[in-house]
């Protein structure tokens, strides 16, 4: 059926509606006429767009008409959908003048796609690409997005997007070729000798830099030929495409020809570059050898060798301890250690390192090796100094670990993502993700040793004492089977029966045997508790009751299971409460962190299920479990609550349930039945009707869900 | 023609099956089996584990009884079962109680595989008391001095439940293999298929960079069974780079992107 056409009347009360006009005081008579020529199609399809831009922005879904109904004929819906999309999540990442600016240049947004279509996009090729650097030998180099191609000796950067060649395999080896020769500069030691130092003694710096740059490149692609000779193959290929001038001048021949030979460092690079700086015609650097960042190269190794020297020197002195244990020897004398060269031709620097102890061969664990194989790439032998085991107290540990960001610290430096787990969030209303909406933290709960524990565990001592009986009985379900085709023993009822039939002329049967049957029961479970402030008062302590009580028949039962709490305010501060984690004990700290739960902010629940299933799919286990326990439905400060809330929850368990993961809910919120269905499923849920009966009921229905 | 079929301990290996040597493996093999106590080959799946075993059996001139384990290798897969025949039952030998009455090598392969209790029943075999105490037929068979066990494991799969127990390792002389450093592997790569080697330096470091992915995406890097695979491939006119993707690549993972990378790597050596 044809849907008829919407008049002008009806079109301009429907903006008016969606746009808000009492209080945004838009004019939508405009909009309206124009909407008003289209076919009915058409204004179906603008209106119901204008309403999901509208439940982001209305000044954002106001401008979109104008520019939407402009381009409707000769633009493809496809295009016109990625368009509105992203301009809202220009809205999300960075107001509303960057999404605006979006809408306003359609254009350059069907420009920059056409640009993303025949090109490679850095996003969407990150993972081989690194995966590709992991493989190359070396330092564990990084990737990233930058401006321009370089390389601080850790990251390699790279742009967003590469479009200079017609299709998308060619741009992804244009990447492939930058990585590799970055991962040259690294590799061949373009670093060893310190470029800044010669620089200062230049009159024009940036000329010898330029030169150096290029004279180097030369150097490094003679490496990549002897290295990859299928990549270099590929990069002659490209370069007669995008028709490079690469040529050098016939004039450098003598020094392009010392450049290429197999024992060429960076030594010799500056020094042709002092002899030969001024001379005419200069070979020049492509694009895809980027550019120098001196300053933050020796930044970068700096911290580095520090840091490494320090681990290096701690590991030795481990080593040393675990080689002498036993031995009555003085153990403040530091050790040194020594670096014998092995001839190793597959290496660039033409050796391996091998480490003695007073000419004792040392076990050299990975992490050394790592350490020493990143040394030598900087500095191309390890110095002694480096192999002398650490005294005692030398080095603070804390000094070279990476450092957990306090996600109190973070949250006082207000908005800052940094070091937060991103997660995307369902927007009913746009029928789309907002990317990267929630920055979730973990945080720790601060453990109340208090009486509860023991008051808990004495008001129900009875009760605890049949659970167990009841998981004891579960947890054994190694059984004999009978009758079987095949097995371990004769099982000698079937095999009297069988003789008997036998002589009866009957059929005789072949399930003569016993065997042992062993059922491994693999199940993760993770906890996920509501920690909102609504939970304050009783239900927190039913709770905080429920999980002693599960924690005490889990430990007899022997599942794997896991304890977080949740709550947050806002979508940028999301935050996961560790109360017990997977491969944690059930100690007196995990008692103590229960009965320290406090109630805290609101209910948002879908970053906690995201966040949880990441958790969850980490472990091994056959059959994985999310229940939550709860006292309401989803609801947080900012837009998050009514359907927006329930929506991206359902979202969230839909994803969770995909993942391969059993998401059941438990909750004391009466009127639950209304919406716990369309989030959960009908069997998804359990609702307990009165508080006391929580931490009775929960080990219960975990005994149902896991038989 | 039918293929001739022999009883496990009767089969002896003829040919003497080619092995380099990495270290003293062999000499220490030969002690060990001398002085009656059995042996642990830890490493690296493909990394000649299985091959060292059989150029011992032949070197010894021993029989080979091997025993792939699984995780439902019960106890009487090994020492044997009552089979019904003929309305009587009769008894019949696992592959462990052969090799005990005849005097061979018996090679329990990935042995953590196999389950806990399953591990047990070597125990009076792999001490000096060399007895296999039967239950089922109230027997004990006495190990003649010419039987010697051998187990293998992989001590690279960190998991719990797959590892040894130390009441079992105890027992064992332990040989430690690994990949072969680059100039002997390419030797045997080259050996073994018969491919320049030029192409078998460049398989093992294109295995180089397989490893170099272990931990950080690979669960494995390549090992040298692999690359004989993809250097017969090559011997027999397959591409390098299809070779290495079908015979190394894809055996090492499923997940695209490593593929792809893989097969970057592998383009841009060959």
């Amino acid at each position: 059926m044809a849907r008829t056409r919407l008049t002008f009347d009806k079109i301009c009360a429907t903006l008016d509606r969606c746009l808000d006009v009492e209080f945004s005081f838009l004019k939508t008579e405009q909009p309206a006429a124009i909407i008003a020529e289209l076919d009915s199609d058409q204004q179906g399809y603008i209106l119901e767009w204008v309403q999901r831009v509208a439940s982001t922005n209305i000044q954002l879904s106001y401008q979109f008409i104008t520019q939407a109904t402009a381009v409707l004929d000769r633009m493809d819906r496809g295009i016109i959908e990625a368009w509105a999309l992203h301009a809202m999540d220009m809205y999300d990442q960075s107001g509303l003048h960057a999404a605006l600016n979006v809408i306003k240049s359609v254009d350059k947004f069907v420009q920059l796609s056409h640009e993303r279509t025949a090109g490679a996009v850095f996003e969407d090729n990150v993972g081989v690409l690194s995966h590709f650097v992991h493989g190359l030998s070396g330092r564990q180099l990084k990737l990233a997005e930058a401006d321009c191609v370089y390389t601080d000796t850790e990251t390699l950067f790279l742009p967003p997007v590469i479009a200079q060649l017609q299709t998308t395999q060619e741009n992804f080896l244009l990447y492939k070729i930058m990585v590799a020769y970055l991962w040259a500069q690294t590799r061949f030691g373009t670093f060893r000798e310190s470029v800044s130092e010669a620089l200062q003694e230049e009159s024009d710096p940036q000329q010898f830099l330029d030169l150096f740059h290029a004279l180097d490149s030369v150097r490094l692609e003679a490496c990549i030929e002897r290295e990859l000779p299928g990549l270099h193959r590929e990069l002659n290929r490209i370069k007669a495409t995008l028709q490079a001038d690469c040529s050098t001048d016939p004039s450098w021949a003598t020094q392009v020809e010392e450049l290429c030979a197999p024992d060429c460092d960076v030594a010799t690079v500056l020094r042709l570059t002092r002899t030969a700086k001024g001379k005419d015609s200069p070979p020049r650097t492509l694009f895809y050898h980027g550019v120098l960042d001196i300053e933050a190269v020796e930044t970068v190794m700096a911290q580095r060798l520090e840091k490494e020297k320090a681990q290096l020197r701690s590991v030795l002195r481990q080593i040393a301890e675990d080689m002498q244990d036993g031995e009555a020897e003085d153990s403040t004398e530091q050790k040194q250690f020594e670096a014998n060269k092995k001839a190793d031709p597959s290496q660039p620097e033409g050796f391996t390192i091998e480490l003695t102890l007073q000419d004792q061969p040392v076990p050299i664990p990975e992490v050394v090796n790592r350490l020493t194989t990143s040394i030598v790439q900087d500095l191309g032998d390890i110095p002694d100094d480096y192999l002398q085991a650490a005294g005692e107290g030398e080095y603070d540990p804390a000094l070279f670990l990476e450092k957990e960001v306090d996600p109190d610290d973070v949250w006082k430096g207000t908005y800052h993502e940094e070091g937060a787990f991103l997660y995307n969030e369902w927007d009913f209303r746009r029928q789309h993700y907002r990317k990267s909406w929630c920055a979730v933290r973990e945080k720790d709960i601060t453990p109340v040793h208090d009486d509860f524990v023991r008051a808990t565990l004495g008001k129900y001592s009875g009760f605890i004492k049949q659970l167990r009986k009841t998981f004891e009985a579960m947890r054994d379900e190694d059984r004999l089977l009978k009758r079987q085709v095949h097995g371990d023993g004769i099982d000698i009822d079937a095999l009297v029966e069988a003789l008997a039939d036998a002589r009866d002329g009957s059929e005789m049967s072949d399930r003569l045997f016993t065997r042992m049957h062993r059922t491994e029961r693999n199940i993760a479970v993770c906890f996920m508790v509501d920690m909102s402030g609504s939970t304050k008062g009783w239900i927190n302590d039913a709770e905080r009751e429920s999980l002693i009580l599960l924690a005490e028949t889990l430990e007899t039962l022997g599942d794997r299971y896991a304890i977080y709490g949740f709550s947050g305010m806002a979508r940028k501060k999301c935050e996961i409460y560790r109360i017990k984690e997977f491969d944690e004990q059930y100690d007196s700290e995990v008692r103590a962190r229960i009965s320290g739960i406090t109630p805290q902010d609101y209910t948002r629940m879908g970053f906690a299920i995201r966040h949880l299933t990441q958790k969850l799919l980490e472990t091994e286990a056959r059959t994985r479990i999310l229940i939550t326990l709860s006292d309401g439905k989803p609801d947080d400060y900012d837009n998050y609550r009514g359907e927006y809330g329930i929506e991206d929850t359902r979202r969230a368990l839909v994803e969770s349930r995909r993942a391969g993961i059993h998401p059941y809910c438990i909750t004391i919120d009466r009127e639950a039945r209304d919406y716990l269905p369309h989030m959960y499923g009908a069997a998804g849920y359990t609702v307990i009707d009165a508080v006391y009966k929580l931490p009775l009921k929960v080990s219960d229905i975990y005994r149902r869900l896991t038989t | 023609m039918t293929a001739p079929a022999l009883k496990p301990e009767e089969y002896f290996i003829k040919e003497e099956p080619y092995y380099e040597p990495v270290g003293d493996e062999i000499e220490i093999f030969q002690a060990a089996f001398e002085q009656k106590l059995p042996v642990l080959l830890k490493g690296p799946t493909g990394c000649g584990k299985t091959r060292f075993m059989e150029h011992m059996a032949w070197r010894l001139k021993k029989p080979l009884i091997t025993v792939s384990c699984h995780d439902d290798l019960t106890a009487s897969d090994l020492v044997g079962r009552f089979l019904v025949k003929g309305g009587e039952t009769i008894w019949v030998d696992g592959p462990l109680t052969r090799a005990a009455r005849s005097g061979a090598i018996c090679y329990l392969d990935e042995v953590v595989e196999a389950r806990k209790d399953t591990t047990v029943v070597i125990h009076p075999l792999a001490d000096d008391r060399r007895v296999l105490p039967i239950e089922k037929l109230g027997e004990i068979v006495e190990a003649p001095d010419d039987f010697c066990l051998a187990i293998s494991y992989n001590p690279g799969y960190q998991s719990v439940l797959k590892d040894l127990k130390q009441s079992t390792r105890q027992r064992f002389v332990a040989l430690e293999f690994d990949y072969p450093a680059a100039e002997l592997e390419t030797n045997i790569v080259a050996r073994e298929t018969g491919v320049s080697h030029e192409i078998a330096a460049k398989l093992v470091k294109f295995a180089g960079m397989t490893r170099n992915l272990k931990g950080s995406g690979l669960e494995e890097g390549a090992s040298t069974r692999l690359l004989v695979h993809a250097a017969k491939l090559i011997g027999t006119g397959v591409s390098p780079v299809a070779a290495c993707q079908s015979a190394i690549a894809q055996a090492l993972t499923d997940d695209t992107e490593m593929l792809a990378a893989v097969s970057e790597l592998s383009s841009s050596l060959f």
